[in-house]
């Protein structure tokens, strides 16, 4: 339990934020969004949000359930392959192919969720991890899918709901934008319900949640099915706007990529995440370029911040303005 | 100021398009960009070394071709082919890059070539193995250097088999590397009537290679070749020298290994193994001129895909000169069209599917005592010429070559 203990959110689930100041916040952010392509290079900014909703829907199980799962490569890898393999081979529209990814996603968190959540804390991510060593082994020697090393290349953006042409990097971006606002949206809506009030009940003090009478377990299994699809959403997104799938998504470094993206953000926040999804992304793409050593810059960064902001960047910014007030 | 930045942007792709249209130089200048592993497993392979090597052909060709700039950009892939696919688009689209060189790692080459193809940008590729990049996947400006897994398969086999080498037992990788280098070899060996005793798969990557070599040890076989790459081929190496299987007689066979790898394994433990190479800076006096000036600047002797940028470089700029022009598509069929000449490549044609066809080396890892140096590592067995190195164009499957 002491992992679940040290990565306990700081300010309240929703922000400090409440009413109009929300609606603004959120209406700049959507707006600033939609302006970015102009700004950044649309390619890297898909990608961004692919990773941001991914560590979004990550967050879900980490922050609002409390339970570490350090196997979600497994279902960003796994949605990836079946979101391109869907689209390249059967032709698919990509809508169809990113939501046959979710589903997929979903499929295998239902299985591996209601096999892991049975431990926790340290056993849960390492059941986690070992069945998403499993799919990664699969994914190596499914070549005939999977490409093997060489990987599922090729993948057609096509015409999006058969027909607006996705080609051009700006309508692409627009859609990768939608499908990012329709994910985040969803996990907004899943974690201010009813439901969502029980897994954060659960994350604090599971025994009383079973003693009011929750069957705790289903609620976990749920939580954990609904963030592996949208994980696979995030997934297949990816394999649509970048045209590949390669082994990097089914590894386990992505599953400790996204711990890292999640932490740098904010645990149990719900902006963060995509922050830190946005952060680790940008570092990786324009680090590549500086002839720094990539990986050893984004391990002082990430020591930096555990050491400096506990709570992740937006967590910071969350106790900051809520210490003004 | 929504509707105007689009105006902008709408007007802003015209003006670029119809600059590409133009003849001569599109952005006055010709970039290269070097897409390359600077953190990974193959940064020894190719890494800063192909960037050094890159550089060299620019500066040994001029710093100027058609009396414009030539400008090299470099980055790290880190062996993910997304962050690949994604600076190799963003080079294109707003760095104006003209080529891209290097590009290790089989996914990443894939990758980056398929982007290259849609967006008529030259891609040189002479890190990665996969043979699949002229095949079915060629493009009009995709090109393969120094080596592929067709031609391992192809330099090393029939030379070991006519020496003798009868009987095979394979160690492969378990992923579709190895297993596109083993299913070659057996064809080989099927064709020259070798018996193939045995062959095991390996988990990739592994630390403990053991058990597999006391398998090949005890098969009997009088060839133990190893279809495995990087580490896996360097433990194995080093564990049959520990079991000695060369020792007892039998012949080892790396069919993919860099100087850089053995150069690592030393020559005790490496002394006798074969491998096959496209390039080897003892050759003769034209290789070693250029090796001891790269030497000069890195510290260290080319490996082959190092070689091959420079060499790939050095034709792509000769290229644009003959085309008067940076098009992609216009200077892809020069290259085509010119001989491969330079101090790595004596005498290269490259095929319609993009494969530059050249002589392969079989090579034997020296003795300690026959070493003079640090980098004095092979002695040449047999020289292969490239038709019989390299897989026949018109039966790649690359609709080019048809």
């Amino acid at each position: 339990m002491a992992v679940v203990k040290s990565i306990r959110p700081s300010g309240t689930v929703s922000g400090r934020f409440t009413g109009n100041t929300r609606l603004i916040i959120g209406v700049l952010l959507i707006a600033a969004l939609l302006v970015a392509p102009y700004v950044a290079y649309p390619g890297f900014l898909m990608k961004a949000l692919c990773f941001a909703l991914f560590a979004c829907a990550f967050n879900l199980m980490l922050g609002f359930v409390g339970l570490l799962s350090f196997g979600h490569a497994a279902f960003f890898g796994t949605a990836a392959y079946a979101s391109g393999y869907a689209a390249k081979v059967w032709g698919l529209t990509p809508e169809l192919a990113i939501l046959f990814g979710g589903l997929v996603g979903g499929a295998m968190g239902l299985v591996i969720g209601a096999i892991a959540i049975r431990r926790q804390g340290i056993y849960f991510a390492m059941i986690t991890l070992a069945i998403s060593q499993m799919v990664f082994f699969f994914a190596i020697q499914a070549g005939s899918i999977t490409g093997g090393e060489d990987g599922l290349q090729g993948v057609p953006r096509g015409n999006l709901f058969g027909l607006i042409s996705l080609e051009d990097s700006l309508t692409m971006y627009y859609f990768v934008l939608a499908v990012f606002l329709l994910g985040f949206g969803l996990i907004w809506r899943i974690v201010n319900s009813p439901y969502g009030a029980v897994l954060k009940a659960i994350r604090e003090n599971e025994p009383r949640a079973i003693s009011l009478g929750y069957r705790v377990d289903r609620f976990k299994v749920l939580a954990f099915t609904l963030s592996a699809a949208l994980t696979g959403v995030a997934g297949g997104t990816k394999a649509i706007a970048v045209q590949l799938a390669s082994l990097t998504d089914v590894q386990w470094q992505m599953s400790g990529e996204v711990i890292l993206m999640t932490l740098l953000g904010g645990v149990g926040t719900l902006v963060g995440p995509a922050v830190g999804g946005a952060l680790v992304v940008g570092l990786e793409n324009y680090l590549a370029t500086s002839g720094l050593p990539v990986t050893m810059v984004i391990g002082v960064v990430f020591v930096v911040c555990v050491l400096v902001f506990r709570r992740g960047i937006v967590g910071e910014i969350n106790v900051f303005l809520g210490r003004r007030r | 100021m929504f509707k105007k930045s689009l105006l902008a942007g709408v007007a802003l792709s015209a003006m670029l398009s119809g600059a590409a249209l133009a003849e001569g130089l599109s952005g006055d200048k010709v970039v290269i960009g070097v897409l390359t592993d600077l953190s990974g497993v193959y940064a020894d392979v190719a890494g800063k070394g192909s960037i050094v090597a890159v550089e060299m052909a620019v500066a040994d060709y001029g710093g100027k071709v058609l009396g414009k700039p030539i400008e090299v950009i470099t980055a790290d892939h880190q062996n993910k082919a997304d962050i690949a696919v994604n600076i190799a688009r963003e080079w294109i689209d707003t760095k104006g890059a003209d080529a891209l060189v290097d590009l290790v790692t089989s996914s990443v080459g894939l990758g980056v070539q398929g982007v290259g193809g849609e967006k008529g940008v030259v891609t040189i590729n002479s890190g990665a193995a996969t043979v699949r990049l002229t095949q079915k996947e060629c493009t009009a400006t995709s090109f393969h250097w120094i080596y592929d897994t067709y031609s391992l398969a192809h330099v090393t086999t029939p030379s070991v088999v006519a020496d003798g080498g009868d009987s095979w037992f394979i160690i492969t990788a378990d992923y579709a590397f190895g297993h596109s280098l083993e299913a070659d070899a057996k064809t080989v060996l099927g064709e020259l009537g070798a018996k193939v005793v045995g062959s095991v798969r390996h988990p990739f990557p592994s630390a403990d290679l053991s058990s597999f070599l006391l398998q090949a040890q005890s098969s009997g076989a009088k060839v133990v070749a190893l279809a495995n790459a990087g580490q896996d081929t360097i433990n194995s190496v080093k564990q049959a020298a520990e079991f000695g299987i060369v020792a007892g007689g039998q012949k080892l066979v790396a069919l993919l290994a860099f100087l850089s790898d053995i150069h690592s394994i030393g020559l005790e433990l490496g002394q006798g193994l074969l491998v096959t190479t496209g390039f080897y800076w003892d050759l003769d006096d034209e290789t070693r001129g250029f090796s001891k000036k790269f030497f000069d600047k890195f510290g260290k002797m080319p490996t082959m895909v190092q070689a091959a940028d420079y060499s790939a470089t050095l034709h792509y700029l000769k290229a644009i000169e003959a085309a008067g022009t940076d098009d992609g598509k216009v200077v892809a069929a020069k290259m085509k069209e010119l001989p491969v000449k330079d101090a790595v490549i004596h005498e290269g044609k490259i095929a319609a599917n993009g494969r530059v066809v050249h002589d392969m080396y079989l090579m034997e890892v020296k003795k300690p005592s026959e070493s003079t140096g640090e980098w004095d590592l092979y002695k040449l067995v047999k020289t292969v010429p490239g038709a019989q190195a390299f897989q026949d164009p018109a039966k790649s499957g690359c609709a080019l070559a048809q």
